[in-house]
């Protein structure tokens, strides 16, 4: 499998990504699904800085990304997907059918009015647990895990 | 006084607060410096931080690691802002030196502080 981790990250691309699993898995390409950046070249410059020019980074919006998972998985690099937030990650699993991610991270989803700490880098409303537990219910398997060298915890835990 | 740039440094977890440690224990207490960490953020967050910490004045914004969360939301908080400047790579060095020359025009003491800052970077031959 070419897409190595499917992540739910509000801070999307950053230091724990470049760095903390991008070292870790060699990643080759990043994917950021997000349709507002997906329309702010500055939003994308942004978001490059600090990552490897060997590193790909590819913006979508929540529709092209669901019609190019079974390509990206194909690519022989090692990638990753990234989500702002639960909606976006659920939106595309929902729109990608049977190419849907079969594991999601919940990485980083931080304090907001509303949600409450499940754990030290996971906040959620009770909305946004009931949608993860859905996807759970599905069949993908959801986690939440910060690092690679950090435990996985199982979305059963958190809500 | 009160034209004096302000200085914030946002960093990942205790770094900034460390950092702004480090330079009370060089410079003492009037360094126009404040601490802020990124620990439980989001970019609407931190922004709100760094906007209090700035507390409505010219600031140069010193963050940690280009391409880290802090750097994204200071950018993106400055952007196409006259009153604010943002710097990669903060060093102890650097922060000292700010210290002594918040009377400078907001670009030189950013662009000082740079300088500052590459300066105290090498490898000591004996």
């Amino acid at each position: 499998m070419s897409l190595v981790l499917c992540r739910i990250d509000d801070r999307l691309i950053h230091g724990q990504v470049v760095v903390g699993w991008g070292q870790r898995l060699g990643l080759g390409f990043i994917v950021v699904v997000d349709d507002a950046v997906k329309d702010n070249v500055w939003e994308q410059e942004l978001y490059r800085m600090g990552v490897p020019a060997a590193m790909d980074v590819v913006f979508a919006t929540v529709a092209e990304a669901a019609g190019r998972l079974a390509e990206w998985e194909r690519d022989p690099r090692p990638g990753i997907v990234l989500t702002g937030d639960v909606d976006t990650m659920v939106a595309l699993c929902a729109a990608a059918g049977a190419a849907a991610p079969r594991r999601v991270n919940v990485g980083g989803v931080h304090a907001r009015d509303g949600r409450t700490e499940r754990l030290r880098y996971v906040f959620l409303t009770a909305e946004e647990a009931a949608k993860l537990q859905a996807l759970a219910a599905q069949g993908v398997v959801v986690t939440a895990q910060d690092l690679p060298t950090t435990k996985p915890v199982p979305i059963a835990e958190l809500v | 006084m009160n034209d004096l740039l302000a200085g914030v440094i946002v960093a990942h977890t205790d770094v900034a607060e460390a950092l702004l440690a480090a330079v009370r224990a060089i410079a003492g207490e009037d360094h126009g410096l404040v601490a802020v960490s990124n620990r439980g953020t989001d970019r609407t967050s931190l922004t709100r931080a760094l906007e209090a910490a700035t507390g409505g004045r010219a600031a140069v914004v010193f963050t940690d690691m280009a391409g880290g969360s802090c750097a994204h939301t200071a950018v993106a908080m400055a952007r196409g802002r006259g009153d604010l400047k943002v710097v990669t790579g903060v060093n102890l060095a650097m922060l000292v030196d700010f210290a002594f020359h918040r009377g400078l025009p907001l670009e030189v003491a950013a662009r000082r502080a740079v300088e500052i800052g590459r300066t105290a970077i090498g490898i000591v031959e004996r």
